[in-house]
């Protein structure tokens, strides 16, 4: 997609708009031949208000030479499109100060004002609440009904069952096939990983044991020293996954730092099996028999440029039979590793190869084959299937239920809502550093939805509207590193 | 692709309780009000303190009693701090805090004036005021090269560099050619010089800028010190005698009381410098140009995706910023002085801290210099009335308030987002 709208040079072949053959050097050129992007990672100046944002790269000036910008008129532009195709967006409002859902109408608004009749949206839904992506399909609808051409990419099969007319599927850079937005899911599934899917986990009734994880009246802060927790009480039992669902940066990720010890907790207590872990070094949480899934893999949960069979050890390197008093072993690790890369089936060319080389879904097995060899007593993940291959998420959500099969606590912290219903017993919905409510996982979509947009069940009676092609459980599909 | 535009939803906002930032303030200008009145008051003599709106001890004056000055003006301070702890509107606050502070200096200038020996006992605001813009100057134009720099992503700490460079090559080329105007250019080109450098680097071969920088400023200190002795000191008469641009009057300006003198018969850098603010502020928040400088420096990547060419525009804004810098060298060797060894003297680096504390925009990039600059001014004269206070503490009197004013009254200044991170494509 960045080839089509000329951010990258295509090695061979070619783009043909309209019938014509076109050659691409920036985007500009792009625009110019009426194309239009809005990124998975939002383009917009956070400092800028909208119509500053909007006439970048295409103001209108008065004033010859000099270039005085024509704020008006761009205003006036923004209101004209925004009135026109229903996107409710104020041209003076700053963008930091926008929810996303709102950033990205901007970014639909940047692409209408260049008069473009392609629009590309590059799994714009990834950050959006189920309520916003419905909201979005509408605005999609009616960029459709004005005859402008829309491409669509997601991983969400339920997405785009909904709005597409017609569908390719991409596998690792190549075209695999076309089917109609009427395939079922496990086709759609099934082409896109190459071999036929299990989408749903099975998984036995869950038994849970006694409370392993207790967490009360906790509250941390984020980075900026801006309240991200404010006084959650969780508990995770034996045998039990506990989702928690949130849209992004509700405190999920503060929480979860807080238990493992990586952020200083302000206030409330985190007990692990009868035992205050709160103030404990990380280490020493880990050593407790937790296991821990990063979020960001690339930031927390390997080192790129180690080996394989090195970053499967990076928890205990420096214990026998890895590692004894200054030195490392290397036969045994050596060992250790090629049978974890057969048991959790990591694709890599040896035990190695540099982790950083990896697709996203085999650093991912990875990570889980290191944290998944200890015995554990609370298992923890943070998005663990984020830009993994539904192969491998799969195999990575098999895991997990297994893990909990035999008496592991298991908490699953997932942006992606399908994720949690998918795997959890019971479900937490965060909304501004609380747990808004907990929620069985046959709770219907909407509900949990509303929740996550931070509106309690009282409130939503009335509110809620089942939106039927939504209602079903849908899962992932290849990650957005398998598609650029 | 670092700064994704991803908001907090869930950000709850922190109580500060009682103490708010605000009221912090509040109480140590109370504090420092109250200690003026006490401690001044009781220092100042009963004679009275003199500021003379010539330059001289003649003429019309503003006069008060030095005991009683001292004791009001440090009532004053402490009146603006205790409004401030009690609570006022927010757009109250930089007035408050503006007329705390100067009151706060008007109550130590009662004591000081007042305690000078006869004869020396009176300020001559327009020699103040026209010293505070000459040692203002170099800072104004430094800082200008580093609202350009920085306002599009590029750390310039080479600004030390660039002055010294544009004094040396305005001196030599002033020199040889005789003539102020090609010393002028010759300036300009030199400031660009060690731009270019600067812009080939960090964003070519994205050297570490900070880094870059630094290394630029030692390269600048070693080819003009090398040249100086080996030119300038053997044979000044040829290579270190550069004209100077005389002053200029303006017309109807120049009978403005107190400022007409002190500015406006000033030499062409000043007038230059006082332009260049004006219209970088106007071009930067205004036109297509500083739109695009802006977001360049904000979020690079969305810039290139709407087709503004990032590396282009930084090499522009960069080498535009060594002109600047350059010119400003000039403003010692084509106004005031001879080029001497190393002659700016850290002067770059207030300058940066000028841009910061006027926060990467112009116009408070030049109050920033101007505080600065009264701050030097201060210091100098104290010393020239025989003030009771060492020397040595009135020359660190410009550096104390630096970081002063970096460290404490600033608050959240932010940077340009991107500014520093190299830019690479994809």
């Amino acid at each position: 997609m960045n080839v089509l709208y000329g951010l990258y040079q295509p090695d061979e072949g070619e783009i043909l708009v309209d019938g014509k053959p076109l050659k691409l050097r920036g985007p500009s050129d792009a625009i110019a031949a009426g194309i239009g992007m809005v990124h998975q990672h939002f383009m917009l100046v956070p400092v800028f208000t909208v119509a500053e944002n909007v006439m970048l790269g295409a103001e209108q000036v008065k004033g010859g030479i000099a270039g005085i910008l024509d704020r008006r008129r761009a205003r006036r532009e923004v209101a004209e499109v925004s009135e026109r195709y229903n996107l409710r967006v104020d041209p003076d409002a700053v963008i930091e100060d926008l929810p996303v859902g709102i950033q990205q109408r901007v970014e639909i608004v940047k692409a209408l004002t260049r008069d473009v009749d392609l629009l590309i949206l590059d799994e714009p839904t990834a950050v959006l609440t189920p309520q916003e992506t419905e909201e979005l399909l509408t605005v999609m609808r009616s960029l459709k009904a004005a005859g402008k051409s829309i491409v669509f990419i997601t991983h969400k099969l339920g997405e785009v069952k909904a709005i597409a007319d017609r569908i390719t599927v991409i596998r690792r850079g190549k075209t695999v096939g076309t089917a109609s937005p009427t395939a079922s899911r496990d086709e759609l599934a099934a082409k896109m990983v190459g071999r036929s899917v299990r989408l749903t986990v099975e998984k036995p009734p869950a038994t849970p044991g006694r409370p392993i994880l207790e967490v009360a009246g906790l509250v941390v802060d984020d980075d900026r020293q801006i309240r991200a927790v404010d006084g959650v009480d969780l508990t995770v039992r034996a045998g039990e996954v506990l989702g928690v669902a949130g849209v992004q940066g509700n405190g999920q990720t503060e929480l979860i730092e807080a238990i493992m010890g990586l952020r200083p907790v302000l206030a409330g207590t985190v007990t692990l099996d009868g035992q205050p872990v709160h103030g404990w070094s990380t280490k020493k949480v880990l050593r407790a028999g937790v296991g821990y899934v990063p979020e960001d893999r690339s930031v927390d949960g390997l080192v790129k440029e180690f080996s394989v069979a090195e970053n499967l050890v990076l928890d205990i390197y420096d214990r026998p039979p890895f590692g004894k008093g200054l030195s490392l072993k290397p036969d045994a690790i050596a060992k250790s590793a090629q049978e974890r890369i057969e048991q959790f089936d990591v694709r890599t060319p040896s035990a190695d190869a540099a982790v950083g080389t990896l697709s996203g879904g085999n650093q991912q097995k990875v990570i889980v084959a290191r944290e998944l060899s200890r015995p554990l007593k609370l298992f923890i993940a943070a998005q663990p299937t984020r830009g993994v291959d539904v192969g491998s998420i799969e195999f990575i959500h098999s895991r997990v239920i297994r893990e909990r099969d035999e008496g592991t606590a298991v908490m699953v912290v997932s942006s992606e809502l399908d994720e949690v219903i998918n795997l959890a017993d019971r479900i937490a919905v965060m909304y501004r550093g609380r747990v808004i409510g907990i929620v069985g996982p046959d709770t219907p979509r909407e509900e949990i939805g509303l929740l996550m947009a931070g509106i309690t069940p009282d409130a939503a009676t009335e509110a809620a509207a089942p939106a039927a092609d939504a209602a079903t459980p849908a899962p992932e599909g290849p990650g957005s590193e398998d598609e650029a | 692709m670092s700064t994704m535009a991803v908001p907090d939803v869930a950000v709850a906002q922190v109580d500060e309780g009682f103490w708010t930032r605000t009221r912090k303030i509040g109480a140590v200008l109370l504090a420092l009000g109250v200690l003026a009145a006490v401690l001044f008051g009781a220092l100042a003599t009963d004679q009275q303190a003199r500021f003379t709106l010539s330059e001289t001890e003649g003429g019309a004056a503003l006069e008060i009693h030095g005991t009683v000055g001292a004791i009001l003006f440090g009532v004053i301070a402490a009146a603006a701090g205790a409004a401030l702890m009690a609570g006022v509107p927010k757009r109250w606050f930089t007035v408050l805090l503006g007329v705390g502070l100067v009151a706060f200096v008007l109550s130590f200038l009662c004591w000081q004036v007042s305690a000078a020996p006869e004869g020396r006992n009176f300020m001559p605001l327009v020699n103040i005021v026209r010293g505070t813009f000459i040692l203002a100057l170099p800072l104004i134009f430094g800082a200008l090269a580093g609202v350009l720099c920085e306002r599009s992503g590029v750390v310039n700490v080479a600004i030390e560099g660039q002055l010294l460079m544009g004094a040396f090559s305005g001196a030599l080329f002033g020199s040889l050619s005789g003539s102020v105007w090609v010393g002028l250019v010759a300036a300009a080109i030199g400031g660009a010089f060690i731009s270019l450098l600067l812009a080939v680097f960090a964003i070519r071969y994205l050297v570490d800028q900070v880094v870059m920088g630094i290394v630029l400023n030692l390269l600048a200190v070693g080819i003009t010190g090398f040249l100086y002795e080996r030119l300038m000191q053997t044979n000044a008469e040829k290579y270190n005698s550069a004209p100077r641009f005389s002053n200029w009057e303006i017309p109807l300006l120049r009978d403005i009381p107190v400022l007409g003198p002190a500015l406006f018969r000033s030499n062409i850098f000043l007038y230059l410098g006082l332009l260049l603010v004006l219209v970088i502020h106007i071009a930067l928040f205004r036109t297509r140009w500083g739109l695009r400088t802006r977001a360049v420096g904000e979020h690079p990547t969305a810039a290139d995706t709407l087709g503004v060419k990032v590396l282009g525009l930084r090499y522009r804004n960069v080498l535009l910023a060594g002109v600047v810098a350059g010119i400003g060298g000039a403003s010692y060797t084509l106004a005031l002085y001879s080029f001497t060894k190393n002659m700016i003297g850290g002067k770059g680096f207030i300058a940066l801290a000028a841009l910061i504390f006027g926060r990467w925009s112009p116009t408070g990039a030049l109050l920033a210099a101007l505080f600065f600059g009264f701050a030097d001014q201060l210091g100098t004269y104290l010393g020239a009335i025989g003030s009771s206070i060492p020397s040595q503490f009135l020359a660190m009197l410009p550096y104390l308030a630096t970081m002063l004013a970096v460290a404490g009254l600033v608050g959240k200044v932010r940077a340009p987002a991107a500014d520093g991170k190299p830019y690479i494509k994809g």
